[in-house]
């Protein structure tokens, strides 16, 4: 694997100040399998999160459909508060049921979407291929593909589709330098907070608007009326209430114990009425 | 065939050259001597054992001129003490009855008991839990039965085990041997001194195996269960001491810490009673190592992290533990994989799982208590001397964990009816009047 060579960083302060303060931040040197061997600035301890969505929604094509072609769905991966993508994300390949011409399907550029005519319900694999300072690794996402609902009963309509979302967050542990400097302001990027005493490059700062530019966002999406939202609040609430149920009840059982420990073993009942 | 006549297919000739071709072989098969009817009922297979030696078959054929005829005649048995005279129907070659033996008497086989005197008794032979008359009648009804000790114990007139009594036989046979013997090396061979009796042992042997036999068929199931738990624990903390040892040698001696601890914590339970918040604290390094593999994947998902985690955390507990961890998960209306998973709601799922974990330890612990205070079971474990009462009640109540496991539902169900009442009937009914049903299908 890459040899890593560990330092500390040379703050612009003087050199007293960066001894006395705990070495939070290291260098490491990564040196790549690949032919271009870049030297990468890795951010220790530190992890950006990218919320995405992916999924698929399905349209019944009602009395335009045929045998072969019942359906029209369109699978992609969004931010999951519909922004763009492309900062983090270079390329989305979708891999389609061998049946389909092309079964491989690239996506080079935001919003990384593909829509398609079908009858069958398969698994989709979607490859997602990050930007040279993100991860030259790649990340595999599974969804599968629904036409038919199944919690209605009632007959296809062509006006309601069938979606179905799934919410991730795509996690870059010891991100490279430039990558938090890049993406450190952008929306569709959850970037912890750096230490004061942290200065990063500020040369690829610009690039975000480059990227903007290219309007890779899902916000005027034409299928956005469709899209779940995801609410962490929703999820926090309904833990935090389960948690204080399962508290109260250890409380309670503990107090059970003491109770049984108190007494002698002899004259020990069971504590059932309580 | 018959796919064929419904498709309308002519029938091609092979399959007719096969059926011509296969009777002659069949009656190949058939050995000689045998009838074929007789063959017939056999269905054509081979018996285990030659029913019909040919050789007799042929001799017979030989030996026609002989004239035989079958007569009821007296015959003595060397095998009788007694002089009763009984007949029976004897093949008479040429009127010459056989002579010798009854042909059965070589079967009557007997043990040759040591006999041994009073002079000898007081020399070799006293011992304290043993009196002569005791002695002398376990051999009596020793030689009397054969050695068929369990008839010896039945008959025997003071209770003594079946073990007892065959420790007392072999150490007075191998006491008289050795005595009787001009140089100990005369009868080192000896069975009787070679392979001497083991009471104790055997003692053990046969309560393990009573134990074995009374299993139930779940409990078996459990049992295979649990070790193939403990196999794949073992195997995954050797493969992640290993990747740990190979990749971050810093790390490795929290992982192997952490994994002591945890195998400190499943011997032995009272280390949970007494530091409930172990459970808790244990996967702490398990978690870390974990952050550490994740880190080396330089991108992941966030649910595979948690999940990785949830692995971790629970690497100590067994399935069925798990399984009523994500149990109470779903009483309690919570998805087992959050719907949003984003880092705050993934460390708060963790520490849900954590909690119910304790929660889970402490109902075992009150069982164990429960099981000490009724002293369920006391008698049948205080074997082993020396053990200090209260090890052996945790022992006791350690394998009432694995001989009845069903009991433990019994805390999961109260917890949940309680919750249930708590929570008002609406959401965690359907989880509760599901359960029962599932453990049913499960037995």
């Amino acid at each position: 694997m890459a040899q890593t060579v560990e330092n500390d960083v040379q703050l612009e302060g003087n050199a007293t100040e960066s001894n006395l303060k705990p070495q939070r931040l290291k260098i490491t040197r990564f040196s790549d399998d690949s032919d271009k061997k870049i030297l990468l600035k890795r951010l220790k301890d530190v992890e950006i999160s990218v919320p995405i969505v992916y999924g698929t929604i399905a349209f019944w094509l009602g009395r335009k459909a045929t045998e072969t072609q019942s359906h029209k769905w369109t699978v992609y991966v969004r931010g999951a508060t519909n922004e763009d993508l492309g900062v983090v994300i270079k390329r989305a390949v979708f891999q389609l049921h061998p049946s389909f011409n092309n079964p491989v399907r690239v996506v080079e550029s935001p919003p990384f979407e593909l829509s398609e005519c079908g009858w069958g319900e398969f698994e989709i694999a979607i490859s997602l291929f990050f930007h040279n300072d993100v991860c030259e690794k790649q990340l595999d996402l599974y969804h599968h593909l629904k036409l038919y609902s199944e919690d209605e009963s009632g007959p296809q309509s062509t006006k309601k589709p069938v979606v179905v979302e799934t919410y991730n967050e795509i996690v870059f542990p010891d991100p490279s330098e430039d990558f938090y400097a890049r993406v450190q302001k952008h929306p569709a990027v959850i970037v912890p907070r750096l230490p004061v005493t942290i200065n990063l490059p500020s040369v690829l700062a610009t690039n975000v608007e480059d990227l903007n530019e290219k309007r890779g966002d899902t916000k005027d999406h034409p299928l956005s009326q469709w899209f779940n939202n995801f609410s962490e609040a929703d999820e926090l609430l309904k833990l935090a209430a389960a948690r204080q149920q399962v508290q109260a009840h250890i409380i309670k059982l503990r107090r059970q114990l003491s109770v049984i420990d108190g007494l002698p073993l002899q004259s020990w009942k069971p504590a059932s009425g309580q | 065939m018959d796919a064929k006549d419904i498709l309308g297919l002519p029938k091609n000739a092979l399959p007719i050259q096969e059926k011509k071709s296969k009777p002659p072989k069949e009656s190949q098969r058939k050995p000689d001597g045998i009838s074929r009817e007789v063959y017939a009922l056999t269905g054509g297979l081979a018996p285990l054992m030659p029913a019909v030696d040919v050789n007799q078959l042929k001799r017979k054929a030989q030996s026609d001129n002989e004239k035989i005829t079958w007569q009821w005649l007296p015959f003595t048995n060397s095998a009788r003490k007694d002089s009763l005279q009984l007949y029976h129907w004897v093949r008479v070659v040429n009127g010459i009855p056989p002579t010798g033996d009854y042909s059965f008497a070589k079967y009557n086989k007997s043990v040759d008991v040591l006999k041994y005197t009073d002079e000898e008794y007081e020399k070799y032979l006293t011992d304290p839990a043993w009196t002569k008359e005791e002695t002398d009648q376990l051999f009596d009804l020793c030689e009397r039965f054969d050695l068929r000790f369990i008839v010896v114990a039945d008959r025997f007139p003071s209770s003594k085990t079946v073990e007892e009594l065959k420790d007392r036989y072999y150490s007075v046979s191998r006491a008289i041997l050795i005595a009787r013997a001009l140089s100990p090396g005369d009868v080192a061979t000896h069975p009787l001194v070679k392979e001497t009796y083991n009471a104790s042992q055997e003692t053990e042997r046969k309560r393990a195996l009573n134990l074995l036999l009374s299993h139930t068929k779940q409990q078996e199931r459990k049992d295979v269960e649990v070790l193939a738990q403990a196999k794949k624990i073992s195997e995954a903390r050797k493969a992640s001491k290993a990747s740990e040892e190979s990749e971050l040698p810093v790390l490795s001696d929290i992982g192997s810490l952490g994994a002591d601890k945890a195998t400190a914590d499943t011997v032995n339970p009272s280390t949970n009673s007494q530091i409930p918040s172990s459970s808790i604290t244990a996967p702490v390094s398990e978690t870390a190592s974990v952050i550490a593999s994740l880190r080396m994947l330089r991108v992941y998902l966030r649910s595979y992290a948690l999940e990785q985690m949830v692995q971790a955390a629970s690497s100590s507990a067994g399935l069925r533990t798990i399984k009523r961890v994500e149990q109470t998960l779903q009483d309690l209306g919570v998805n087992l994989k959050p719907k949003v998973p984003t880092k705050a709601v993934c460390a708060e799922h963790l520490e849900l799982r954590k909690e119910i974990l304790t929660l889970l330890n402490l109902q075992k612990q009150l069982q164990y208590k429960e099981a000490e205070g009724s002293s369920f079971r006391e008698g049948s474990y205080t074997e082993t001397p020396g053990t200090p009462p209260k090890q052996q009640s945790l022992r006791a109540a350690d394998l009432d964990r694995t001989f009845t496991p069903d009991s433990l539902s019994i805390g999961g169900e109260r917890f949940g009816k309680r919750e249930q009442k708590r929570k008002g009937p609406a959401p965690s009914s359907p989880a509760q009047s599901k359960r029962p049903r599932k453990y049913k299908a499960s037995d």
